[in-house]
């Protein structure tokens, strides 16, 4: 899931899990369970706007809440179920998602050695590996409290998620139609303020409006889903041709 | 089983594979320099232009309706720093409001 803050990446170095060696505190254990928790209550609440769109976009009750359980990150989920109701292909719809998910991925790189786990916990604590788990576990002193903050927040947003996608996709059937409610238009406010705290960065602007330009020029002449995977092809494009930037800033903070 | 039922379980399992791809790949396998720059940019590009399809296209024309409207109020409600269910809430009840005046 993609939520209104920064990266996690972006702004906090990973803890050294090879600091100096003191008991854990008790009052930062707590710290982390009260910071996981309040984050937790406030991104599977949403879980309702998802499980309301995706029923109004043409997914039943039980695809919903399977994809809640299976797929577990919620942009990607917002994305397969906004393809499926601009009448995509499926195969579009999975692959926008899976295009998404590559996000979680780079966390992972940078977890995994925080977290330190192996064989069944880290096949286990994979499901819990997204924006929000990331961001509770990265910016941690101890690989103890990264933990605890990983799975505290990841485990509390799996089990609310799931519950008010639940709520969502059963209120969401018992409307009626959707574009009485506007709910048409939530599904592109969604996405919006999924964007939202990424565009502080100039080149993240150009890339969204290049995209939103190519999406919206293709339209009339492609298959439904296919300007959207068309835009992920002008980020490619526009990682490639940022390497000089990015190597010339990197230069300067190293 | 219909296609879109295929589309909610290989996107799921693909979706899983990719964070514990994360987890269990050595860190020097995949973490370079274009590859930091795309993962960085390819959401804000999909979400750009998910935006941009959920509100102007309908079908394969380009329209502009009550759904430009949410949109707008969305954009205010995220300047003025509201949280997510109501700027989606928001944009729903400016499309809808606009829907019932207009008849």
């Amino acid at each position: 899931m993609i939520r209104r803050h920064h990266d996690p990446l972006d702004r906090v170095d990973p803890a050294d899990p090879a600091d100096p060696v003191d008991p854990v505190d008790p009052a930062a254990r707590r710290a982390v369970l009260r910071d996981g928790l309040g984050v937790a209550l406030a991104t599977g609440t949403y879980g309702v706007s998802f499980g309301a769109v995706s029923v109004a976009s043409g997914l039943s009750v039980a695809q919903t809440c399977v994809l809640s359980l299976l797929m577990f990150t919620g942009a990607s989920q917002f994305a397969l179920v906004g393809v499926v109701a601009s009448g995509g292909a499926p195969l579009s719809a999975a692959a926008t998602a899976w295009l998404l998910g590559t996000r979680n991925t780079l966390y992972g790189l940078r977890l995994g050695p925080l977290l330190g786990w192996r064989g069944r916990r880290r096949v286990l604590a994979a499901h819990l590996l997204i924006d929000e788990s990331t961001a509770m576990a990265v910016a941690r002193p101890r690989a103890e409290l990264a933990r605890l903050g990983f799975l505290v927040t990841g485990g509390g947003i799996f089990v609310l998620w799931n519950l008010f996608t639940l709520l969502g996709a059963v209120g969401g059937t018992v409307l009626g139609d959707p574009r009485t409610y506007g709910l048409d238009a939530a599904v592109g406010a969604a996405f919006l303020a999924l964007l939202w705290p990424r565009l502080s960065d100039p080149l993240h602007r150009l890339v969204a409006v290049l995209a939103a330009g190519v999406a919206l020029g293709l339209v009339p002449l492609t298959a439904a889903g296919v300007p959207v995977l068309a835009a992920g092809g002008v980020a490619l494009l526009t990682g490639l041709l940022a390497g000089v930037r990015a190597r010339s800033r990197a230069g300067r903070s190293s | 089983m219909s296609a879109l039922w295929w589309a909610v379980l290989a996107g799921g399992v693909g979706c899983y594979l990719l964070k514990l791809a994360g987890l269990a790949v050595p860190a020097s396998l995949l973490d370079r320099g274009w590859v930091r720059r795309s993962a960085d940019l390819v959401p804000v590009a999909l979400l750009a232009a998910l935006v941009a399809v959920q509100v102007g296209a309908e079908g394969q024309g380009l329209v502009l309706d009550a759904r430009a409207a949410g949109l707008g109020a969305a954009v205010v409600l995220l300047l003025l720093r509201a949280p997510f269910l109501l700027v989606v809430a928001g944009a729903a009840a400016t499309a809808a409001l606009l829907r019932l005046l207009a008849g």
